[in-house]
């Protein structure tokens, strides 16, 4: 009898000693989460922070294995091998140009790894929960849920499997908007009336038809405030399933992931003058080319390759701006190669970075970085624009609306009020295009009409090549 | 989830909101995209709450969805954080850029 009680005893107080040994582990990892984006406050405090995030895991995952509930070592095995595989794969060969498909795909795979958890809670409890942990994980399978097939469509969009124009149709506002009210009202039905499979799969199913169908109308050009939203709900649906599991260190992260996205899309939608109600069911595509402003005056100016590699060759400042062109022709390392052979002279070389330049947050800041561009010579919007009138040749490779002057001359424009790089304001401006076609937005760009405007025509990297080439002969 | 369980964590959640608008906002916009896939491979924290799903056995159902979603998560953590070191390795300053 009392060695009973003594193993029961003894069992009990290993039930604690484990319980805190988790929980510290937890802590530790949210401290240092915290501490390691703190870090990302400063390109040199960066790396440091995030070795500490990275530590913070690997002590989290650590205690999570002694969780008094596993039973079982195999399958937690096989899946993290899987995870670790796919992961360091990805994570090694992805190149830089591809850095906002990777970002969907791991928002799709963050949303459907809540979906599942809470799906499986569910199961757990035979469907009866009550209210208030039925709220929390019905927030988490539908976020999870809706941002799986959006990123993954999101995905599909950027890599080209699928056309990046809005996908529009009438009357799909209504659609959508009554398709989520169906989806609500079966989440607070359940809340309500607990209990129900079919109803709960039926909400499950929503969600995730919800989820394509709200990136559908959503073209190429409005990827940054996407991606933004997209991070946002993938965050909040692990924050919902920490409420689920009561978990505080998934409460602390999914937070903060949830926030650091939905900052990103206030500022992005700033950059573009716009609401997220506008940029989720405005599909600016269509409604852009209705509205574009009527006849341009003057025509295109086609200037030779060795003009303009004499106009940059004897010029005091220059400024490239880039945009997603400059990713789609894999262009970053010849442009910083015309930019060495231009200082070599002993001209001045600043890049121009509008915050919705490419097709996520801080796209095309990666890609010079990877050209070795030190980020010094990276201003932000605010920062280079008083430059523009003191520079003699700005070159714009592969954008078009963060420096389309219509955005602040005309009122009627579809972008107006948008903050854009002045480009126009600098005493020579050459445009690097790949044809005589429009912009992603489909907006008529009058800076390419402008007299101060010359448009050199080709694949950027081979024209800024040619360029090199040129200078250096100069 | 009783309702102090349920209180302790929407204070939880109300600080760490209010935490990561402050340290969030310091971030510079040259480093969002480290910053998305940042918080992308932290929030693979959802892996503690997969694992043990996948461990447990409370049913088959269980285990296979906490399986994949184990995979889903260490997919996130591992490429994640790679991938941020790789991107933060290449932001340099204008001395040592040039060295290269």
């Amino acid at each position: 009898m009392t060695q009973i009680k003594i193993c029961v005893i003894h069992v009990h107080l290993r039930l604690i000693m484990q319980t805190y040994f988790i929980e510290f582990s937890y802590l530790l990892a949210s401290i240092l989460f915290i501490l390691g984006l703190k870090g990302l406050s400063h390109p040199e405090t960066a790396k440091r922070g995030m070795h500490l995030a990275e530590f913070g895991m690997l002590m989290a995952i650590v205690g999570t294995l002694m969780h008094h509930e596993i039973v079982t070592y195999t399958w937690i095995l096989i899946g993290l091998a899987i995870g670790s595989v796919v992961g360091l794969a990805m994570g090694v060969w992805v190149p830089m140009t591809a850095m906002p498909q990777r970002t969907a795909l791991s928002h799709a795979f963050g949303a459907f790894a809540a979906a599942l958890v809470g799906i499986s809670e569910f199961f757990k409890h035979g469907g009866h929960l009550e209210p208030v942990m039925m709220g929390a994980l019905g927030f988490e399978v539908m976020l999870g849920a809706l941002t799986t097939t959006g990123s993954l469509l999101a995905f599909a969009k950027l890599q080209g499997l699928v056309r990046g124009t809005p996908m529009t149709y009438k009357g799909q506002n209504i659609f959508n908007m009554t398709l989520l009210a169906v989806t609500v009202g079966i989440f607070i039905y359940l809340i309500v009336v607990p209990g129900s499979m079919p109803l709960f799969f039926t909400m499950v199913g929503l969600a995730f038809i919800f989820g394509l169908l709200l990136v559908m109308p959503i073209g190429s050009a409005d990827m940054p405030v996407v991606m933004s939203l997209l991070n946002s709900y993938a965050g909040l649906a692990s924050a919902a399933t920490g409420f689920v599991l009561s978990n505080k260190v998934l409460i602390i992260a999914g937070t903060l992931d949830g926030f650091s996205g939905f900052i990103l899309s206030i500022l992005m939608c700033r950059a573009m003058n716009r609401s997220i109600t506008n940029v989720l069911f405005g599909a600016f595509g269509s409604a852009a080319t209705a509205g574009a402003a009527g006849e341009q005056q003057g025509s295109m100016r086609e200037v030779g390759l060795e003009d303009i590699a004499t106009q940059l060759a004897y010029a005091n400042k220059v400024i490239f701006v880039p945009g997603y062109g400059l990713a789609t022709a894999q262009a970053q390392h010849a442009v910083r190669e015309l930019a060495d052979v231009l200082e070599k002279r002993g001209v001045t070389v600043k890049y121009g970075i509008h915050p919705v330049a490419g097709r996520m947050p801080g796209h095309m800041n990666v890609l010079l970085a990877e050209a070795n561009v030190p980020y010094s010579a990276l201003y932000e919007l605010e920062q280079i624009n008083p430059e523009f009138p003191t520079t003699d040749v700005a070159v714009v490779i592969g954008a078009n609306d963060v420096v389309n002057p219509d955005a602040r001359d005309n009122p009627g424009s579809p972008i107006a009020g948008m903050p854009i790089l002045e480009v126009d304001r600098s005493k020579s401006v050459v445009v690097l295009k790949r044809g005589q076609g429009k912009g992603f937005s489909g907006l008529e760009n009058p800076l390419f009409f402008k007299p101060v405007t010359g448009m050199l025509y080709g694949d950027a990297k081979d024209t800024l090549t040619r360029l090199v080439q040129a200078v250096q002969h100069a | 989830m009783t309702h102090e369980t349920l209180i302790s964590a929407l204070y939880v959640f109300a600080l760490a909101a209010f935490l990561g608008y402050q340290v969030i906002s310091r971030v510079p916009p040259l480093l969002h995209t480290p910053l998305m896939s940042a918080t992308n491979a932290i929030s693979g924290i959802s892996l503690v709450g997969s694992i043990v799903t996948a461990g447990a056995n409370y049913s088959t159902v269980s285990t296979i969805l906490g399986v994949i979603a184990v995979a889903c998560s260490t997919t996130n953590v591992v490429g994640g954080f790679v991938i941020t070191d790789r991107m933060l390795k290449m932001f340099k300053r204008k001395e040592i850029a040039k060295k290269e």
